[in-house]
């Protein structure tokens, strides 16, 4: 049995009065793939954003590769995480964001080459290349010296994966990454995540509304519903076979 | 017009002329000193520390809401005669301290809305992207929080000209100062004082110009960023 590489123990979150996760538990083994489905205000973004550090856990633990991501030791005490601590745990994640966030002011290829430069201290002609070939596998090798606007939602998201990638994390999270697309624009994206998905590695979780692909790409689906997990299983299991009421008008809207 | 002698114009100008220097100087002397303590203004505001903010805000409020020839006065006339902290300045430095503090109150909010123009998704992508606080500020908050207030910035500098000749008031010798005195001794006011308005005029309307030009640029630029978050503006 697998160490998982990511553990969520009992998080809960609160917005003001209004509370989004009510206990969450999660284990994601490394290299799978996990999409979370679920009506919106679900909670469903809160859980990766809880992961990437945007938002703090109003209680509850979350294990990234056995390290705590929000707590740190500090003389036998378990406080708060500084800055510090943050950076080396979050070092094994990446994200890609519904609305792309492209650095604007960068070509694509600086976008790509900045970070792996600069947090991850690799020469400049590593990162170059490194990146000139995530961008080539992503089909953008083209457009190096473009900028972000002059690029399609399609080819921005692509870049914004690229981006992720080069960072070579252990977990990648999706934040209904088509969402913001134009609907002939999505295929191209979903296309890049299934081939991210079959070279295996890296684990990935998936905020989405496309059933079909979440059938297609996802070894566990999760049905959030009102803050808590209500359902979870293989993708079959949770998309065609659940008789969870709740679930099933839930999908039914996406079959119309 | 019986009383303007162009005789008076011509010997008046080289002496109005000669106070120019440390108007421009000043002007500039000045813009430095807000430039540089509107940044002061905007760190301090952003130390997450409730009751420091609050301070600062009120700080920054009361500045603002002073006229700047009453913080002229107080610093040159009153500060020397407070206890301890006192201290007397030339009429130069009192005016760069004056005038140089009142704006940067101003500046300091062009800094403030310069950063708060930048997109929440960027500051989060920096974070899943690892940078450092000092990475984050210098690759990406900075570098697109800074050209859109140039324009502003641009404005203060010009409006901030416009305030210099209050300095003549302690004594700073600008083309004000200098015209004046040419009125005293010669009883004649129509000319030299003309001639600062047109000074004034030849110097801030081409800078205003440039401006605009700047900022019709800037915009221009704006929009093009603009359009990379159409998509965007379509499902919200």
């Amino acid at each position: 049995m697998t160490e998982p590489i990511v553990t969520f123990q009992n998080i809960h979150k609160s917005f003001g009065d209004v509370e989004v996760l009510k206990g969450i538990n999660l284990d994601i083994k490394p290299a799978e793939k996990v999409a979370i489905i679920g009506p919106s205000g679900s909670g469903k973004t809160t859980i990766i954003r809880l992961l990437m550090t945007l938002e703090k856990p109003t209680s509850g633990d979350i294990i990234v590769d056995g390290k705590n991501l929000w707590k740190m030791d500090k003389n036998g005490k378990l406080v708060d995480a500084n800055e510090k601590h943050l950076r080396q745990v979050r070092g094994d994640i990446g994200m890609v964001f519904q609305h792309f966030n492209l650095f604007p002011h960068m070509t694509i290829l600086e976008n790509c080459m900045t970070a792996p430069i600069h947090v991850k201290s690799e020469d400049k002609k590593t990162a170059k290349q490194r990146s000139i070939e995530m961008l080539e596998k992503v089909g953008l090798g083209d457009k190096l010296d473009n900028y972000p606007s002059q690029l399609s939602g399609g080819q921005k998201q692509r870049v914004a994966m690229a981006r992720a990638l080069v960072m070579r994390p252990k977990v990648m999270l999706f934040d209904e990454v088509t969402s913001a697309l134009d609907p002939e624009l999505v295929g191209e994206v979903l296309e890049v995540i299934r081939d991210i998905a079959k070279e295996g590695e890296m684990a990935m979780i998936l905020v989405t509304h496309e059933m079909d692909f979440a059938l297609d790409v996802a070894d566990k689906v999760l049905f959030l519903d009102e803050g808590v997990i209500a359902e979870q299983g293989t993708a079959s299991e949770v998309i065609e076979h659940s008789k969870n009421e709740r679930l099933q008008s839930f999908l039914k809207r996406f079959r119309a | 017009m019986d009383n303007w002698s162009w005789e008076i114009f011509w010997d008046a100008f080289p002496v109005v002329l000669e106070g120019l220097g440390i108007t421009v100087g000043l002007t500039f002397a000045c813009y430095l000193f807000a430039l540089i303590f509107g940044f002061v203004w905007t760190f301090l505001r952003r130390i997450p520390f409730k009751p420091l903010n609050w301070i600062v805000t009120w700080v920054m409020e009361f500045i603002r809401s002073t006229p700047p020839l009453v913080q002229l006065f107080f610093i040159y006339f009153a500060w020397p005669m407070v206890p301890v902290v006192g201290m007397t300045l030339s009429p130069f430095a009192s005016a760069v301290l004056g005038l140089g503090l009142h704006f940067s109150t101003y500046i300091g909010e062009v800094y403030r809305s310069g950063i708060e123009g930048v997109e929440k998704g960027q500051w989060e992508a920096s974070r899943a992207l690892n940078f450092s606080t000092s990475q984050k500020w210098l690759k990406v908050i900075l570098p697109q929080a800074i050209p859109p207030t140039i324009p502003m910035l641009g404005n203060y500098l010009i409006i901030m000209f416009k305030e210099v000749p209050l300095a003549s008031t302690i004594g700073v010798v600008g083309i004000l100062h200098m015209a004046n005195s040419y009125g005293a001794q010669y009883w004649a006011y129509l000319e030299p004082l003309t001639i600062v308005a047109i000074l004034f005029l030849v110097l801030s309307y081409p800078s205003a110009i440039l401006i605009s030009k700047l900022e019709k640029r800037m915009n221009r630029r704006f929009n093009k960023n603009e359009a990379l978050n159409s998509s965007k503006g379509a499902t919200t």
